[in-house]
């Protein structure tokens, strides 16, 4: 006769199994839950802080920064290919070159027409002197087109005082760190008087007041007119010392820097190579919750391992019997890995309901500083990840014993 | 028809290893006939369980060959046994082995569900008659495990019947039960037997079971002692 039918028997069992135990299910699938809410918890708080300090650290630097970098002489120049053999001995110091990039208007081109590049703009970087009344501060200030330096560093987010774009009108205009204006006493409005390098003094006027992430850069920091720069370097509108690049995905900023590098002839530097610190301080940070979700997530797998080798020895009978009557391996197997996985989905269902419970109530505690609630919001990746890494971890935590099970030579136990 | 040969074993032969190596079974062969009620006897430790269990396909390692409705199982892959097994025999042992969790209507149902040869109604019908049959209309639906021994051993006999299976094998199927039940399951048995042609191979040390039965096959020391047919 012809198998006609499929009924699903194994799965029927399992089902049976499930809910006739109520309390173990139970007990498991907690054990599910509590693992799934940690791993999901865990990697949006890890998500969420991670994207914040991204933020906050391209509020300064942009994902690459092409600079000419100080050529250092060469101590001892050997004339091994001449006749004369003369050799030249110097002292290794700092080639006396400008730090400008020539034809930055080209480079700029060229770097738009990059893929993956969404932004370029040219900054003049410069040490120089506040000067207050008696007070004299020493820090730096950056020339800038203040609309595209927004776009790229957020500046408007930190301003405290003034209007950022007030800078584009006032060509002697200057927004300070707050943590210099304080040293200065000055306010918006005020007049500073600046020195540079190349000894030249300028009147500048306060036109807002910004306070980053980072108080030691507050402390020394100003923007200014990328003209006002160029001139109180003494040098003529083309001078540019760097050119900022973003591109889509900062996270390959190391690649593109390398490619641009050779493009332009002119040091790339990712935001990964200038950051070393913060970038290993990040990848300590993921290790460690990492580790931590997936201990617990593998504590929750041997729960459900320990409750169905349990199951298993207590239905050996069933077993037997059922293998006496046709019941194949497979069959076996399936009752008690479904029983697992239907565990496990009681457990990473309510376990996702926990995780936005407790995503929610983080998102509302307030943490202060210019981060004000703590940045974790819903990741749906990470929940989808958490539901996955639960279901597979419940169904090799099924499988183990299920096999065992399947295994079982029925005549040793019907023969008693 | 009743001449038809139902099962057949060829010189088999078995050990065992533990704890030295010992020749339990030592070229058995015979044929068993559709029909027939056969009993297995002999003293204990003369290899009559471990026959039945090699005759019942579960015991694999065993010389010599086995034929079931003329088609030799021997060598055959576990899963294709089970498939062989679920279809063409039904079991009962000393114990009932039933699923305490299940009523005894799915108990009875549970070979056929695997087997899918009819409808989930169907089988409910035919697990329903079965039960009937046995007396046990009015504990369908009970659970397996609310039920007295002689009940359960008869609802363990349902199950081995739902199949319609050329053979039933027993191991001490009334090893565990009182006189007044032991007649009772012993009466399916013959009825099985004699009104539905119901081949059954029981082992049994109950002689009087053993004597009530078709044909008594005797062993000692793994060798059949001698045969008996009543």
């Amino acid at each position: 006769m012809p198998k006609n039918f499929n009924h699903n028997i194994s799965s029927d069992i399992s089902m049976t199994y499930t809910f006739s135990k109520m309390k173990l299910t139970v007990v498991a699938a907690l054990g599910v839950t509590i693992g799934i809410a940690i791993y999901i918890f865990l990697n949006s708080m890890m998500a969420g802080f991670a994207r914040m300090s991204d933020t906050l650290i391209f509020r300064n630097i942009a994902h690459i920064r092409v600079y000419k970098d100080d050529d250092i002489s060469r101590p001892l120049i050997s004339s091994e290919n001449s006749d004369k053999k003369v050799n030249a001995l110097v002292n290794p110091k700092i080639v006396p070159e400008s730090q400008t990039i020539v034809n930055p208007t080209l480079l700029m081109d060229l770097l738009r027409k990059e893929k993956d590049v969404t932004m370029v703009t040219s900054q003049v970087a410069t040490g120089i002197f506040y000067h207050k009344g008696e007070s004299q501060i020493a820090g730096n200030t950056i020339g800038v087109n203040i609309e595209e330096a927004d776009k790229m560093f957020d500046i408007q987010t930190t301003m405290v005082a003034g209007k950022m774009l007030d800078l584009k009108s006032t060509p002697n205009g200057i927004l300070l760190g707050v943590g210099v204006a304080d040293k200065l006493s000055v306010k918006v409005g005020d007049n500073i008087s600046i020195s540079s390098p190349k000894n030249v003094t300028k009147v500048m006027k306060v036109v807002g007041l910004f306070r980053t992430a980072n108080s030691q850069i507050d402390k020394v920091k100003s923007f200014m007119n990328i003209s006002a720069a160029q001139q109180i370097l003494l040098q003529n509108p083309s001078y540019v010392t760097d050119l900022d690049v973003n591109i889509v995905d900062y996270k390959n900023a190391v690649n593109y820097s390398n490619r641009f590098s050779a493009l332009t002839g002119y040091k790339a530097e990712a935001w990964q190579t200038a950051n070393e610190t913060f970038v290993a301080a990040s990848k300590m940070r993921s290790i460690i919750l990492t580790s931590i979700s997936f201990t617990v997530l593998i504590v929750a797998g041997f729960g459900i391992y320990n409750i169905l080798s349990m199951t298993i020895s207590q239905k050996m009978n069933d077993i037997a019997i059922l293998k006496a009557m046709g019941f194949k391996g497979n069959d076996v197997t399936r009752i008690f890995v479904q029983q697992a996985l239907m565990i496990g989905a009681i457990g990473v269902t309510v376990g996702l309901l926990l995780a936005l419970l407790m995503v929610n109530i983080l998102s509302h505690t307030y943490v202060g500083g210019d981060i004000g609630y703590f940045p974790i919001r819903f990741e749906p990746f990470v929940f989808f990840q958490g539901a996955m890494v639960g279901l597979i971890v419940t169904f090799f935590a099924g499988l183990i014993p299920a096999r065992k099970a399947a295994n079982v030579d029925p005549v040793s136990i019907l023969r008693k | 028809m009743d001449s038809e040969i139902i099962l057949e074993a060829k010189k088999i032969g078995k050990y065992f290893y533990e704890p030295e190596k010992f020749r339990v079974l030592d070229d058995i062969s015979f044929e068993v006939k559709r029909g027939e009620f056969v009993s297995l006897v002999g003293k204990s430790g003369c290899g009559k369980s471990t026959l039945l269990y090699v005759l019942s396909t579960m015991d694999t390692d065993y010389e010599g060959d086995l034929r079931i409705h003329n088609q030799s199982v021997t060598g055959m892959k576990q899963n294709q046994l089970a498939g062989i097994r679920n279809e063409k025999i039904g079991f009962v042992f000393q114990f009932h082995y039933l699923l305490p969790e299940f009523s005894c209507l799915k108990n009875v149902m549970i070979p056929a569900l695997k087997l899918g040869n009819f409808s989930k109604e169907e089988i409910e019908h035919r697990a329903l008659e079965r039960l009937k049959m046995l007396g046990l209309a009015d504990q369908a639906l009970k659970p397996a495990s609310k039920l007295s021994g002689g009940q359960q051993q008869r609802v363990a006999i349902a199950r081995a019947l739902i199949n319609d299976p050329l053979i039933i094998m027993g191991d001490e199927p009334t090893g565990n039960l009182d006189s007044k039940n032991t007649d009772i399951v012993f009466d399916i048995f013959k009825q099985l037997s004699h009104e539905m042609h119901q081949t059954i191979i029981a082992v049994t040390h109950d002689n009087d079971f053993a004597k009530r039965s078709d044909r008594i096959i005797e062993m000692q020391d793994g060798k059949i002692l001698g045969e008996v047919k009543n």
